[in-house]
């Protein structure tokens, strides 16, 4: 029943929102109860946090009174039973090993993306010329040929990274050649009349101003080759967590598997988090 | 004669995608026509491009498209209706905008697919965990962009449509919509690729029938020609399936 309308200006057309920053004339007896609702009006993050709490009780009380225990665990016990996963035998490692392949993957992707795309965005026929291939190959599932990979790299760590590459690469590269495209030419010509060399015009012009997008692409990268590897992983492995998430499953062991996967999320919201808060940092100067 | 220079460049790039192409097909037949690369591992094009023409004309991947399909109409369809309905809702408040879009955007920056092994274990192998991945994968970007597209509307017009007497119902129709739609398109746009990703990738990992399926059996049996051929009709679709969707989106941009 949530009426159409914008907010503020529109608003003295029809009663006011339960999302309406000034307090409600209906509580102004109620000094507690206005108390609160102006504290929870100002501070959005705290009904998010009643959301999250709401879902962890709706997820608890189905786990715990309505539903299969060999399918699904409540959140308490799966929480209380996160050291007891870490202590199984193996998973220390293969999430180690996990971590290590993310690490390679994104390390590669960004060693060979950054100059391709500073390549192909920074001539303008090798622009136009190659980035239909690019967004072309970017654009493929590249899930279909996962089996090659394993064909080719083996069923260890070299075909999770191969594969997380494959996905991290291209990102950068697009966001890489977006950011030097965006250049403005009166920069070059300036700094070229003023006498700076090449070198200097890629350190001193270029790649200050390309920052924001690199990191931007860094991002997507970092997306790209987790999921990356979290696929080729969940297809096929020996020691990493695909091998346990598999174990999990069939063994019918829901609170390790979710216990697993927490920590998996975990570690890609971290993961996420350094990301964005460098890209923040570093595209600050503007 | 500035034109004139632009087509003879446009000719050239045109020319490099083209001897690209060529040169990467040129390199498969040479390296496995002469510097004897493993048939197991990269099968010669020529018997690719035959095991294709077979596959297409005996119709053999009819049942497995027609798994693959519905899967990925059901899911995006679910997705598309429950994540515009949601961030409609959502937009209509700040105040609902700033608690709920971090908690969305939080979720989507996570690699959902990590949860695939609980979608099979609650859904089984079939196409239900399928739907049910996809539809959730694609559910987020779709969200987040219908709010993004109706929380900016830009409020003047929203006065304006009002002040003129416009009832819900105009506003939503002639105003909130083609404001928002170019956002929201966007997002859709988005969400048909990666809920094309997830199920593919699903089938891939854990099912019993659909193209992913069928690829994953063809190279556990080593019939590498064959599994080549189905990669590139699914690589074909994929492409077209997306140059169809770009269409659509800058059709819809144009009449929004």
């Amino acid at each position: 029943m949530t009426s159409i309308q914008s907010h503020g200006a529109a608003t003295t057309v029809r009663p006011r929102q339960s999302g309406d920053p000034t307090v409600d004339s209906r509580f102004r007896g109620n000094e507690r109860i206005d108390g609160a609702r102006r504290f929870l009006l100002r501070h959005p993050g705290v009904v998010r946090l009643g959301v999250v709490v709401l879902m962890l009780l709706v997820w608890e009380s189905a786990a715990r009174f309505f539903m299969d225990p060999l399918f699904i665990s409540p959140p308490s016990r799966v929480f209380a039973s996160l050291g007891a996963v870490l202590d199984t035998e193996g998973v220390p490692n293969a999430l180690r090993l996990t971590f290590f392949e993310l690490a390679v993957g994104f390390a590669i992707s960004v060693a060979v993306g950054l100059p391709l795309g500073l390549a192909i965005g920074l001539e303008p026929f090798a622009r136009r010329s190659f980035m239909p291939i690019v967004l072309l190959i970017y654009g493929m599932p590249k899930i279909t040929i996962l089996p090659l990979f394993i064909l080719v790299f083996g069923i260890g760590p070299e075909s999770k990274i191969a594969f997380g590459v494959a996905h991290g690469i291209f990102p950068i590269i697009v966001t890489v050649v977006a950011g030097v495209q965006n250049l403005k030419p009166i920069l070059l010509v300036s700094a070229r009349s003023m006498g700076a060399g090449r070198w200097h015009i890629l350190r001193w012009v270029i790649f200050p101003h390309m920052i924001p997008s690199f990191f931007a692409g860094m991002r997507l990268g970092m997306s790209g080759v987790l999921l990356g590897v979290l696929l080729a992983e969940l297809y096929v492995s020996t020691a990493g967590i695909g091998y346990f998430t598999t174990m999990f499953t069939e063994n019918f062991q829901p609170t390790k598997l979710f216990g697993l996967i927490a920590m998996l999320a975990a570690m890609a919201i971290v993961l996420n988090e350094i990301v964005r808060r460098a890209e923040h940092r570093f595209s600050r100067w503007r | 004669m500035a034109r004139r220079r632009d087509r003879t460049q446009q000719l050239a790039s045109r020319a490099v995608q083209i001897g690209f192409l060529l040169a990467v097909l040129a390199l498969w037949y040479a390296a496995t026509n002469f510097w004897g690369v493993n048939h197991l591992l990269l099968p010669n094009p020529v018997t690719v491009f035959h095991q294709l023409v077979d596959v297409l004309k005996s119709g053999q991947f009819l049942p497995d498209l027609r798994v693959t399909a519905t899967e990925f109409v059901v899911a995006f369809l679910l997705a598309m209706a429950s994540g515009t309905l949601v961030g409609f809702f959502v937009s209509r408040s700040p105040y609902w905008i700033r608690v709920f879009e971090p908690l969305f955007a939080g979720i989507n920056s996570i690699p959902i697919i990590l949860l695939l092994p609980l979608y099979v274990l609650f859904f089984g192998l079939g196409a239900a965990s399928k739907i049910a991945i996809g539809a959730t994968i694609s559910f987020f970007p779709i969200v987040l962009s219908t709010v993004a597209g109706f929380g900016n509307v830009d409020r003047m017009l929203v006065t304006a449509a009002r002040s003129m007497g416009a009832s819900d119902y105009q506003l939503f129709r002639y105003v909130l919509v083609p404001a928002a739609l170019p956002v929201i398109l966007s997002g859709l746009r988005i969400g048909f690729t990666v809920a094309l990703l997830s199920i593919l990738g699903s089938e891939t990992i854990a099912s019993l029938a659909g193209l992913g399926h069928q690829i994953v059996q063809l190279a556990e049996n080593m019939e590498m020609a064959q599994m080549f051929a189905y990669v590139v009709f699914v690589l074909a679709i994929t492409a077209l399936l997306n140059v169809l969707v770009s269409r659509l989106e800058a059709r819809g941009r144009r009449h929004g």
